[in-house]
Parts: structure tokens; C-alpha cells; sequence
């Protein structure tokens, strides 16, 4: 209560600023949004659903005409059937809950290493110039490369394929947030200390927040490249999940598995991307009113 | 003519007729309504609030030649004071803030601040940058209890304090809007109110408003003198523009150009509230722009050598 009689003197001692108030606010008002984003979207998601139909039109047509034998050129709903039956059974499920669990522990590990080589890379110049270079020139490597080194370190194991997706991932992540750390402008470390910020509290509360763009476009790589590497892993390694499921598909010569798990593999790609990193980028822009990078 | 007396090669510009009227313009005051906007400053001779001592600076440039940026510089500013720096681009003004803010450390000379050398940054010395100071991941309101927050104040202190200096700065209804959606005269009047709010004893501010349009820096203008009057702070102003320089200052400081040193000193005896368009203010700013010019020539030969070699 006592804040609020304060709040009032205060009020009034300034009631004679009224003039200069008008004149700030005439001057220096934020921009009115203009069109309505309800309605754009609507647009484009109307646009997206009369693509889709189209395509789904021409693939079921040209399987109607049967210019290509079913056994190589399946038709929309051949597949669909395959997709539903693969649910209803389960393999799809366990297929796909053991793909995710692979993604989840390969790269979170090389998320978390990623971030520790890549804030230890950027914040050492002798690092920087020794591991940085050897870093940039393994990242020309594709991470397939990496499967025979695996088989003959951990053989055919779990182990082994989380070594891939690790290698494949690891230094996407760590290239990402060196660049990240180094990119991040000078000025806020400054109004940072500045404002009495130093050691830990420095990096959590200004660094760190600072450099969110960077990080999420770096996860969001890391993410991309662990999950190509895991599928190519998975079908070389033939242990249960998405990677194997499709390599059934090839022994059993049944395209329409082949697709559906193609399918599969294209949708939780997309989804995680919408759902998880260009949900994180639509707020970062929200919040800075700037697009991140990349 | 006491005040400047101890400042050495001072030179005095009084107005060409004095006008005592505009002395006792009203004007907004913390205790009363009518309190002058000039503060009643008593100088004891030889106390400093900041006291600059013999400060050079410097350093190493990409091409492994040495620079010396700032070249024993002397400077006392007094408590409460309104002192101004202008220079070339180029001149080390700036770095000669982030000295003081100790956001660098110079080569030799030392720095005091009530007597006390200044070693590490403290929030008794607040900077407030030309632009992007602002943390963009922060609201209004969080931005400007950063370093209450970092002082370890209190939750119920802090709002309080957030909510009295965003008023101070007529921004109270944008304490939950976000950096990017106010424009840049909003901007610095956030940055000036996070400033205020960890309550320093020194403001430096670095070309805060040279990022702005004309009108929106006339209003900032008159919005600083009559916070500078109200909080009684210290303040070291940074600017390339004269004029704003000798609007607002109690003292202009003029730097010159590599290696920077203090070159000449005038005292603004001008009567306060003054206005950018005054004739006073432009005929003072005429006589500091002479001795100005000079440095500009040399700072821009410098640039077109650069440009040259380059």
C-alpha cells in the first residue's frame, strides 16, 4: 500500500511533464501491426492442402493407368494400407520408439559435448587453432564413413551406431555454437559487467541468453545431421527400427513398405523440426523482433 | 570565476550580455516546483568526484603497430558535474568511458573515483552505449532491473525502483513490451532509466543520443537536463556535436586527435534550461568548433591515408 501512496506523490510531481509526455508520445509511438496474420495463414495452409491433393492426385492416377508393374510403382492406397497395418501390429510403433531413443541419447550426448568443445574452442585461441581447423575439416566427412571404424571398435552393437550418430552430429553442434560465441556482439558482455555481472552470473544471465539464436540454429543442424546419420546407421547395422524396417521392405521386395517407411522417416523428420526447432526460432523472433540466423 | 579557477588553461565563455531573467526560469525540481533547474554546486578546490591522473593508453593494431590512443590524460570532474568530451571519431573519447567504467584497463596512470582507485567495473559507474546497449531477450521492465538484480536488491525493491525510474522516463506503459518494438528515442530513455535505476553516482554516456532524429534528441535533451537537475548525478557525456556538447555541458572538454589528449577546456556559463537553437549556445559552440576543426582535418587525413595504403 505504502508503494502505491509513493506511485501517486510521484505522479503528481511529474503531472507538470505532461506537455513533454504528449510530445514523447507523438514522436516515438510503436508501428500498429497492419494486416491480420489469422488471414494469411488460412491462405497458406489452403494452398499447402491443394498442393498435397495434387500430388496425391497424379501419384493414384498414374498408378491407375498402370504404366509401371504395382510391385514397382505401388499405389497411394496399397500404401496407406501398409502404414495402417504396420500401426495396428505395432512393429511401426516399436520401430519408431526405438529410432527415437537412439536419437535421444546420441544426440543429446552430442549436444552436450558439442556445446562444452565448442564454448572451450571459441574461448581458447590455441584450441581454436589447432582442434577448430581439424573440427571443420572431419565435418567434410560424411558421417557413414564413420560405420566400419565403429563395427571394429564396439562390433555390431548399440554402442556402435550411437558412435555414428555422435560423430555425425557432434561437430555440426560444436562448429555451430563456436561461431555462435564468436559472432555474439561485443556490447552486451559489456552492459553486462557494466551492470555488475561477472563469472557465472555473467554467462547465465547475459551470455547464454545472448547467444540462444545461435545455439538453436546449431541444434537444430546437429539434429538434422544426427538423424541422417542414425537412418544410414540403422540400415547398414539391421537392428531394430526405421533403418531396418525399410531394408525389410527391400529383402521382402515390398515397395509398398519401402514407401511407407519412407513415408514415416520424412514425417518425423518435419514434425520434429516444426514442432520442436521453428516453434524455438518463432519465439526467439517474437521476443528479439529479429530474425535468427539461418 | 571560483569554480574554474583550479582548472588549469580553462577558458571562461560567458555570455556576450548577461541575462539574469532566464537564471530564474521555474523549472521542475525534486523538492519544489520552483527550484531553479541549475543545481546549487559548492566545489571544494582539489575534491573530485572522478579523478583522471596521468591515463595513457596503449595498444597493438592488427598490423603490429603501436598505437597510443589516449596520452596522459589529467581530468577532475566534480561532484555533480555536467561535463562534456568532444573529439574527432577516432579521438579514444569513448575508450576513455570504458576506462573509467574499468570495462578496460589502461597502460599506466591511475583512476579515481571519490579517492578510491577504480579497479574492476562497479554500478556505482554506469555506461550507457549510442545504441543496442539494450539486452533484446529482455523485456522493458526486466532490462532495467538488471542490475538491481545483480546488485542483489530485493524483489519488492526492485519493482518499486523499476516502476519510479520507467515513470521518471515516461515509459510506465511499456514496461512488458520488448526492446525491438519501441524505436530508438524509447530505447535510450530505457537504457538511461536501467542506468538510473542501480542508483551510480557517475553516468557515462557514449554519443547516446547520435543514433537519433533532430526533434526526438531535442526532447532527450531536455529530458536528461531535467533528470541530471532532479538526481544531482555526475555526468560524463561523450559526443562528436559541439553544440550538444555545449547545451548541455557545465564543462566541454575538447580531445584531440592521435594520440588523444586533452586539449583545451571551456566552462559553459551559459543559464540553464538552454535550447540547441539559442544563439549563446551557437556562438559558444562556434568558438569550441574553431579549435575543433583542426582535429577533424587531421583525423580525416589519417582516414584517407588509411584508405590509400589500404
Amino acid at each position: 500500500m505504502k508503494t502505491v501512496a509513493s506511485d501517486v506523490e510521484k505522479t503528481s510531481l511529474y503531472a507538470s511533464d505532461s506537455g513533454i509526455q504528449a510530445k514523447l508520445a507523438s514522436t516515438s509511438a510503436p508501428a500498429a501491426p497492419t494486416s491480420s496474420p489469422l488471414h494469411k495463414t488460412l491462405r497458406k495452409v489452403a494452398r499447402q492442402v491443394i498442393f498435397y491433393a495434387a500430388v496425391l492426385g497424379i501419384w493414384a492416377l498414374l498408378a491407375k493407368l498402370r504404366i509401371w508393374p504395382p510391385y514397382l510403382f505401388p499405389a497411394p492406397w496399397s500404401v496407406g494400407e501398409v502404414l495402417w497395418d504396420g500401426f495396428k501390429d505395432h512393429s511401426f510403433w516399436i520401430g519408431i520408439a526405438a529410432t527415437m531413443k537412439r536419437m535421444l541419447i546420441g544426440y543429446g550426448l552430442s549436444v552436450v559435448l558439442g556445446m562444452i568443445l565448442g564454448l572451450a574452442v571459441a574461448s581458447n585461441k590455441f584450441l581454436e587453432e589447432t582442434l577448430g581447423g581439424l573440427m571443420v575439416s572431419l565435418q567434410s566427412l560424411p558421417s557413414i564413413c564413420w560405420v566400419p571404424l565403429a563395427i571394429l571398435w564396439f562390433g555390431l552393437s548399440e554402442k556402435a551406431i550411437l558412435f555414428v550418430v555422435l560423430m555425425g552430429s557432434l561437430l555440426s553442434v560444436t562448429i555451430a555454437m563456436e561461431d555462435g560465441r564468436k559472432q555474439l556482439p561485443k556490447i552486451y558482455s559489456m552492459a553486462g559487467r557494466n551492470l555488475g555481472a561477472r563469472g557465472f552470473r555473467l554467462f547465465w544471465y547475459v551470455l547464454l541468453p545472448a547467444s540462444l539464436p545461435y545455439i538453436v540454429s546449431g541444434l537444430k543442424q546437429g539434429w538434422a545431421f544426427a538423424w541422417r546419420s542414425l537412418i544410414q546407421a540403422e540400415m547398414i547395422f539391421l537392428t531394430l527400427g526405421l533403418g531396418q524396417l525399410l531394408m525389410a521392405g527391400r529383402d521382402l521386395n515390398d515397395m509398398n513398405q519401402v514407401i511407407a517407411v519412407m513415408i514415416l522417416i520424412i514425417a518425423l523428420g518435419y514434425l520434429v523440426d516444426r514442432l520442436v526447432f521453428r516453434t524455438a526460432e518463432r519465439i526467439l523472433q517474437n521476443r528479439w523482433g529479429l530474425a535468427p540466423s539461418i | 570565476m571560483t569554480a574554474n579557477a583550479n582548472v588549469a588553461n580553462s577558458v571562461p565563455l560567458l555570455p556576450a550580455e548577461p541575462r539574469n531573467a532566464s537564471r530564474s526560469i521555474p523549472a521542475r525540481g525534486r523538492s519544489n516546483g520552483h527550484a531553479a533547474i541549475v543545481p546549487i554546486r559548492n566545489f571544494e578546490s582539489g575534491a573530485a568526484k572522478v579523478w583522471l591522473q596521468d591515463v595513457s593508453l596503449r595498444y597493438k593494431t592488427e598490423t603490429g603497430a603501436e598505437l597510443l590512443a589516449l596520452d596522459r590524460i589529467d581530468l577532475k570532474v566534480r561532484q555533480g558535474e555536467f561535463l562534456c568530451i568532444v573529439g574527432p571519431s577516432g579521438c579514444g573519447k569513448s575508450t576513455l568511458l570504458h576506462l573509467i567504467a574499468a570495462l578496460q584497463k589502461p597502460t599506466s596512470g591511475s583512476i579515481r573515483v571519490d579517492d578510491e582507485y577504480v579497479t574492476a567495473p562497479g554500478t556505482d559507474r554506469i555506461l550507457i552505449f549510442q545504441e543496442h546497449g539494450l539486452f533484446p531477450w529482455l523485456t522493458v521492465g526486466e532490462n532495467v532491473e538488471f542490475g538491481m538484480k545483480m546488485k542483489g536488491l530485493s524483489r519488492s525493491e526492485r519493482d518499486e525502483r523499476t516502476r519510479y525510474y520507467l515513470r521518471l522516463v515516461h515509459l510506465s506503459q511499456f514496461k512488458d513490451s520488448r526492446p525491438h518494438q519501441l524505436s530508438g528515442g524509447m530505447r535510450q530513455r530505457v537504457a538511461l532509466a536501467r542506468a538510473l535505476a542501480t542508483e551510480p553516482d557517475v553516468l557515462l554516456m557514449d554519443e547516446p543520443f547520435a543514433a537519433l532524429d533532430a526533434q526526438t534528441r531535442d526532447l532527450l535533451h531536455d529530458e536528461l537536463e531535467r533528470i541530471w537537475a532532479e538526481t544531482g548525478r555526475t555526468i560524463i557525456f561523450v559526443t562528436h556535436n559541439v553544440r550538444e556538447a555545449v547545451r548541455l555541458g557545465d564543462r566541454v572538454v575538447l580531445m584531440s586527435f592521435r594520440p588523444g589528449r586533452i586539449k583545451r577546456e571551456f566552462e559553459v556559463q551559459l543559464p540553464r534550461p538552454r535550447h540547441l537553437e539559442e544563439v549563446d549556445v551557437a556562438r559558444t559552440a562556434r568558438e569550441v568548433l574553431d579549435d575543433l576543426r583542426d582535429e577533424i582535418n587531421k583525423s580525416l587525413e589519417a582516414e584517407y591515408a588509411d584508405e590509400n595504403r589500404g
